[in-house]
């Protein structure tokens, strides 16, 4: 510890403004700052500070992510496994979707991060950590055979376009994440929709048994087909085909549970978002002809597709959403509402989440313009009653 | 009991070292400092020169506005040094004691019993103690011109070790019965005392007349003045309130009891980094070089780090760091003696236990130790960011109050929602809980006060 604290001081001076290399002063000052936690201290207003910081508060999502993270690997394997009729065991189908996972993720934060610390530089800011997030939730919402120069632009896209035109970390109006998977969605249509492309291997046609789809429970959903669908437990479970970290809705749950422990994400969004799919869901099964996608068990819904991970890892990025405990209510709940009546009514698209969330980013702050003027309606009334 | 108000939002801090109820010392000091810095909204004409005599209650500034607002000597003595700083900003005032202690007399107790509103004000103005009342909007000195729509004093102080006020006023009530007395007769609306739930009954406060008790129940900031005229009387555009100490109260009583500018006051000296903490007797703006030891200066290595002690006039959340050689401000009832945090933390962000650190978040374990108290240090935990995390602030603030948005007011300087989403009813020290919790070490305090003073610019 003394020998490397030494060390960062001799080559502080080298980096630091006037130095030779002070041009990458922000990033020496990310990487000093990762090592130590900096010795400022508190110069004018309170003199003591609580010990969380945005580092720590990133950190926790990201081990929160882990559950997810590590069944996406498993599930990887197991369903090319599947697909092949192959025998492997546990470890090997681990194994298989960790090689195929780690270059996603490695892709996602070399190119994310390079673009941030790019920006940090020119702007002489300090490195945000919003990206330690961003860049592990991308490769989980990503189809795992996603080409890694299409992941790069859309990592590009999302950095630049969704995050730094608008001023950085903070600033952003849609949550970067998704919307590096909207850029997929909609600049590379092939590769990210149809029953071929959730399970590795399966778009190159390798040995695979015969009379297998590879169709996600959604495609299945879409086309009517709900003879085809696995069963409530493995959608909850996770052994169906979909994006890596969105299928297993147990896994996310653990992670919801750590959110929600350490009070990082707002259980209000959280909630308010389930409740608007349920509802929503059997507001259609009440009204929808028997055997139509109407009538399909709300609860379905709910394990599903992006429905879950979207609830407790997009709809709850404090930046995007609605930012008044209220207007966080009823932002989860229409995100619910409108993710299945996009799966249900939209043909075009069997995954409603993605636009759900992007959409009621952009009303998030239309609601909270709500919340805030009948705050000030209130504190005018109380001046005139008195 | 009226009425109690039950505030849920807020944070008492577990920090170490709070005051035993004991007079360690009283101190006389040798040389003391009165600081124009102290009253928010004064601009200082100096009315004396170096090497004059003063005596306790010599007027020794006044306002350029307002020249009957005057700025008086705590002590009797001559004048040592008048110390200026930047622009030749008058800074500080440092007057030598005769240990003499003689009084500028006072015709004040000759109004005590029968005094009209005109005659009380231009006695606490002419004695010096007016400067001492502060005016909601802004917390800037009261302006004698208008009549407030109440007056308000908070019976306690909820602040991290800040002074027990029932202790330090103990032998104070009749100057605080003759302070109210006084006080009831320039506003209509009342004289107002908050006092806390868990104490109340005991407290001496309780026992004042003429004056209006309201209890609040919670953690602090319920002892905070503006969070509980948000919750008796709320403040509204155009309207003015007052507000003052306790020491301000008693003071005023002794004026027109014994007719003397006396700002004697029993003061706790708190903190991880104090011996043994206790109270003080003595006058604002002595020397902290009279207490220094009390401190435990002894060398102690956090993290690898060699750290020093920092001395606070005030509590840790709203004094100032005026160092060992710095005088005592006027309005603080606690000395807070605490660490430095100049060490860096090997991966302090990652670790996953910190028992020595204190948060409210519970990606750490404090909030398992409810009852432990901590011996935190002044290291900012962090580096500075963008407003990232929502929902933290409101947490903490026990008022109708959005606070994010009225920060983004202020940082917009947005004149119209700052007034709509509530400024005239904070000042810094309502919102510095938000700026211990803030994820993203924003300085809150500091956002507010501009923003005070983009207001007063703008409405004068």
């Amino acid at each position: 510890m003394k020998v490397l604290k030494k060390l960062v001081d001799n080559i502080k001076p080298t980096f630091s403004k006037g130095g030779k290399l002070g041009f990458l002063h922000s990033t020496f000052d990310a990487f000093e700052t990762f090592l130590f936690v900096p010795d400022h201290v508190t110069k004018k207003g309170v003199h003591i500070k609580d010990s969380i910081d945005l580092k720590r508060t990133m950190t926790m999502v990201i081990l929160a992510l882990m559950p997810a993270l590590l069944f996406g690997m498993y599930n990887t394997g197991y369903q090319h496994n599947l697909s092949i009729g192959g025998d492997m065991t546990f470890w090997a189908m681990f194994w298989f979707g960790f090689l195929k996972v780690l270059p996603l993720i490695i892709v996602s934060y070399v190119v994310g991060l390079g673009i941030e610390f790019i920006a940090a530089q020119i702007r002489g800011h300090e490195v945000n950590e919003g990206y330690l997030v961003t860049g592990m939730l991308i490769p989980l919402i990503m189809p795992v055979d996603v080409p890694l120069w299409i992941l790069s632009l859309s990592v590009i896209f999302a950095v630049i376009v969704g995050k730094e035109v608008f001023g950085g970390t903070g600033m952003n109006i849609w949550n970067p994440a998704l919307l590096s998977r909207a850029f997929v969605f909609f600049a590379y249509p092939s590769q990210i929709s149809g029953d071929k492309i959730w399970i590795e291997g399966l778009s190159s046609g390798q040995g695979i048994v015969d009379g297998f789809s590879g169709a996600t429970p959604l495609a299945h959903a879409a086309a009517g087909e709900f003879d085809k669908m696995p069963s409530f437990m493995d959608m909850f479970i996770g052994f169906i085909p979909g994006s890596i970290g969105e299928t297993s809705t147990l896994a996310i749950l653990i992670g919801a549970v750590m959110l929600l422990w350490t009070g990082i994400a707002s259980w209000k969004i959280m909630l308010s978002t389930f409740a608007g799919g349920i509802l929503t869901g059997l507001l259609l099964n009440a009204v929808g002809p028997e055997g139509s996608y109407m009538s399909m068990p709300a609860i379905n819904h709910l394990v599903m597709g992006g429905f879950a991970f979207g609830a407790v890892f997009m709809a709850t990025d404090p930046v995007t959403g609605s930012q008044t405990e209220r207007g966080k209510w009823i932002y989860g709940f229409l995100i619910g509402v409108m993710a299945i009546l996009i799966r249900v009514f939209n043909p075009g698209y069997p995954e409603g989440m993605m636009l759900a969330i992007l959409l009621l980013n952009t009303f998030a702050p239309f609601i909270d313009h709500f919340v805030v003027q009948s705050n000030i309606k209130r504190r005018l009334r109380r001046a005139a009653v008195k | 009991m009226s009425n109690k108000i039950l505030l849920r939002k807020g944070l008492n801090i577990p920090l170490k070292g709070s005051a035993i109820n004991q007079i360690a010392r009283s101190i006389s000091p040798d040389i003391l400092a009165v600081k124009p810095t102290d009253f928010k909204g004064l601009n200082p004409k100096l009315l004396i020169k170096e090497g004059d005599p003063v005596k306790a209650g010599t007027p020794v500034m006044a306002d350029k506005k307002n020249p009957e607002i005057l700025i008086c000597s705590p002590v009797s003595g001559i004048v040592k040094e008048i110390v200026r700083g930047e622009k030749r900003k008058l800074l500080q005032i440092l007057i030598e004691s005769d240990k003499r202690q003689e009084y500028e007399h006072s015709t004040a107790p000759e109004i005590r019993k029968n005094g009209s509103a005109e005659q009380i004000k231009s006695a606490l103005l002419s004695s010096g103690l007016w400067p001492l009342i502060k005016q909601r909007p802004y917390g800037t000195i009261a302006d004698p011109a208008k009549e407030p729509k109440a007056i308000f004093i908070s019976g306690f102080d909820s602040a991290p070790l800040a002074a027990d006020l029932d202790y330090a006023m103990k032998g104070d009530f009749e100057n605080m019965q003759a302070g109210i007395d006084a006080l009831s007769k320039l506003t209509h609306g009342g004289v107002h005392i908050g006092l806390h739930a868990d104490t109340f009954a005991g407290s001496p406060m309780h026992r004042l007349e003429r004056a209006k008790i309201h209890v609040f129940d919670g953690p602090h900031p319920a002892g905070n003045v503006g969070v509980q005229i948000h919750h008796i009387s709320p403040i509204n555009k155009g309207e003015t309130v007052w507000t003052l100490d306790l020491y301000t109260l008693a003071a005023i009583g002794r004026l027109l009891i014994k007719g003397t500018f006396d700002l004697r006051r029993v003061v706790a000296v708190a903190g991880p980094k104090v011996k043994s903490p206790a109270y003080i007797e003595t006058l604002p703006g002595m020397a902290l070089r009279s207490i220094a030891d009390m401190a435990d200066t002894t060398s102690e290595v956090r993290y690898g780090d060699h750290v020093g002690v920092r001395f606070i006039s005030g509590n840790v959340l709203t004094g100032d760091n005026v160092g060992v050689d710095g005088y005592t401000g006027i309005f603080h009832n606690t000395i807070t003696i605490m660490a430095e945090g100049n060490y860096r933390e090997m991966f302090g962000w990652i670790k996953p236990l910190r028992a020595k650190k204190f948060s409210i978040s519970r990606s750490y374990f404090s909030w398992l130790m409810p009852n432990k108290k901590y011996n935190l240090d002044t290291n900012l935990n962090g580096g500075e960011r963008a407003f990232v995390v929502t929902g933290v602030y409101e947490k903490v603030l026990p008022m109708d109050i959005l606070p994010m948005y009225l920060f983004k007011a202020i940082l917009a300087e947005d004149i119209d929602k700052m007034e709509q989403l509530g400024i005239y009813e904070i000042i810094e020290e309502d919102v510095a809980l938000c700026e211990f919790v803030c994820p993203s070490k924003a300085e809150i305090q500091d956002i507010v006060s501009k923003g005070i003073n983009i207001m007063i610019k703008e409405m004068s």
